[in-house]
């Protein structure tokens, strides 16, 4: 199967999170990057398909030009190639978002002479969290589109789909081609190896404009939440510590 | 004018989220002027539909179509596009959980207009919203502003409390049949599993969480004996996934599970912004860990600064021995 990852690049905030002076952006200076952890499942998820059925992988993303660190550690685990929209657009809002996505894949589907056989999201961007590109752009693609998946198996033309609901599983059935959005816990990424390190180093990016469009949705400044301030109460350096424990456990109830 | 709150049901059964959901809703439409109508889709509607009058619904739109059998994103997505389009809504609201942010994002789509997820405050600027809403979990908040004839927006769950208005809306009760085709119910649920478990992590009173300083899946024994002492879930840090000591299932945090227990024992675990979003809601926070300057120590209501790996098995071994006295003298 021909597969399409559209991840994204987010700063890996520590313990606390530090704006920048303008409240525009996170202060990044001193943080690392990752692949948002759902899209990092769905990489891996997309890899163990392809793995199983044969076929490609091929992740996207629009992000700054530094995005192409993500796109080569996706490389590294096993996605075959990979395709940047650069932009120094900090925050492009979901519907351009989708947009620009949306017409990346056009492209390279014409390209290639054949639509993707399923075109995977993260269920939602570990940092401004719109819930909505990717079932933005299954709707401009025409292809049916569920959200919250930690479980697929591919059958043929079509896939099985699996939810988590707090009671359980619900199942859904997308004939291909089809587009999903995966929920960290599909599966447990693999550590890239020596050898896939090194072959994505040398792998091509290739890269295409994105278009900025607008929609009704703007950011007007980002804020911390107000700190509940500490009062922590130390109970000890060691066993010692143990009867307050217990104390504090009786006086909730627990023991 | 009228704004629609979307009810999630599960075959006809509402949650405390949905309630809270839906009193969001009423007091946003009290302090916009508007009436609140409530939607209910699909199999089960009808039973769903009964008492939302006593949470401020002035009317209940009933959608029901033989094709609505069960949820689906596109069916459900659809059929709320159309009622909107039909009664000439100002604004549709949903809570934003799995479905709703899903169900509103259809909307979105089909409506080519924007849809902010998870707001916490919406007040008015204009003809604009200017709203507050969560990014990352919750650790940081954004203000937002939303342009756009109709509103389309999520709202955090949780963010306000359920409450029955004194006095019942009209609660009148329309039916609305969708027009709907083969093609919106291909997203639809094919079927279900249910998977029983006793206790589970989102919603156990007590949450014994294991992190990277626990060294080893062996080693979570200690952390599983006293959350089976306490009556209560093992959870764990995103490290210890990744490390494949636990399954997903027990990972607490942004991208894992959201707890609310009475206390939270967090076991050799840093506190990262992302582990704190899904565990500060805990009532009471005990943390054990080998530096006082970890953030979770320091957001902590009482901590003990030693190795888990002894101090764990002690707290088990006296709460048995208090036990057994309690026993034997009672
Ligand atoms: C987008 C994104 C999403 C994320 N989502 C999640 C999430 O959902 N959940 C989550 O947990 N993380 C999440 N993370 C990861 C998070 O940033 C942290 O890396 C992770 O929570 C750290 O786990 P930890 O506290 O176990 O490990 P560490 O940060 O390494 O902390 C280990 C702690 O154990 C203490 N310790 C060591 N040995 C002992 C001992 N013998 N006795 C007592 N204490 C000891 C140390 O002092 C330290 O405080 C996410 C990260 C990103 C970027």
């Amino acid at each position: 199967m021909r597969i399409l990852v559209c991840v994204k690049r987010v700063p890996a905030p520590g313990a606390k999170i530090v704006l920048t002076p303008d409240a525009q952006d996170i202060d990044a200076s001193l943080l690392g990057f990752a692949i948002s952890p759902h899209e990092e499942c769905a990489v891996e998820e997309a890899v163990r398909i392809v793995e199983r059925e044969g076929g490609s992988v091929t992740v996207l993303t629009l992000g700054p030009p530094e995005a192409e660190e993500q796109l080569r550690a996706a490389v590294a685990v096993g996605a075959t190639s990979m395709v940047l929209l650069p932009s120094d657009i900090p925050d492009w809002d979901p519907v351009s978002t989708s947009a620009a996505l949306v017409s990346a894949i056009a492209r390279l589907e014409e390209e290639q002479g054949e639509p993707f056989g399923l075109v995977m999201f993260g269920n939602e961007s570990a940092d401004s969290g719109g819930f909505q590109v990717g079932i933005r752009a299954a709707r401009s693609l025409g292809r049916p589109m569920v959200t919250g998946i930690k479980g697929i198996d591919a059958e043929g033309d079509s896939i099985a789909a699996r939810r988590e609901t707090p009671s359980g599983w619900e199942l859904y059935r997308l004939p291909l081609p089809a587009v999903v959005g995966v929920k960290e816990g599909i599966n447990l990424p693999r550590y890239p190896t020596l050898k896939g390190r090194m072959a994505a180093r040398r792998a091509p990016v290739e890269t295409m404009e994105p278009v900025a469009g607008s929609s009704g949705q703007s950011k007007v400044m980002l804020m911390t939440p107000p700190d509940a301030g500490s009062a922590v109460e130390i109970l000890g350096e060691g066993p010692e510590a143990v009867p307050a424990i217990v104390d504090i456990m009786e006086s909730l109830g627990l023991v | 004018m009228s704004f629609l709150y979307l009810v999630e049901h599960d075959r006809g059964r509402i949650d405390e989220t949905t309630l809270g959901g839906i009193t969001g809703a009423r007091i946003l439409a009290e302090s916009l002027g508007a009436e609140l109508h409530a939607v209910v889709i699909g199999a089960g509607a009808a039973s769903a539909a009964g008492g939302l009058d006593a949470y401020g619904a002035e009317q209940v739109h009933l959608v029901s179509h033989p094709l609505l059998t069960d949820y689906g994103p596109d069916a459900w997505g659809e059929s709320l596009f159309q009622l909107a389009g039909s009664v000439g809504a100002g604004a549709v609201i949903a809570t934003g959980t799995d479905r709703g942010n899903e169900v509103m994002a259809q909307v979105g789509a089909r409506a080519d207009l924007a849809m902010v997820a998870n707001c916490l405050e919406i007040e008015p600027d204009g003809d604009d919203w200017l709203m507050t809403r969560v990014r990352w979990g919750g650790s940081l908040h954004e203000r937002a502003r939303l342009s756009a004839p109709v509103k389309l927006v999520t709202l955090a769950p949780h963010s306000t409390e359920a409450a029955a208005t004194g006095q019942p809306a009209a609660g009148t009760v329309a039916e609305f049949t969708p027009e709907l085709g083969e093609s919106d119910t291909v997203t639809m649920v094919v079927d279900r599993v249910t998977v029983s478990e006793g206790i589970t992590l989102a919603t156990a009173p007590v949450v014994v969480s294991g992190g990277r300083g626990v060294g080893s899946a062996e080693a979570f024994d200690i952390i599983e004996e006293l959350a089976g002492l306490l009556g209560g879930a093992v959870g764990c840090s995103r490290v210890v996934t990744n490390n494949g000591w636990k399954n997903h299932k027990f990972q607490v945090g942004q991208t894992g599970t959201v707890v609310a227990p009475d206390l939270y024992v967090a076991c050799g675990i840093s506190g990262a912004i992302q582990h704190w979003v899904g565990m500060m809601n805990a009532k009471n926070v005990l943390a054990i860990n080998i530096d006082r300057d970890a953030p979770m120590v320091t957001k902590a209501d009482w901590a003990v600064i030693a190795d888990l790996h002894q101090v764990v098995p002690a707290i088990s071994a006296e709460i048995t021995r208090r036990r057994t006295l309690a026993a034997e003298s009672g």
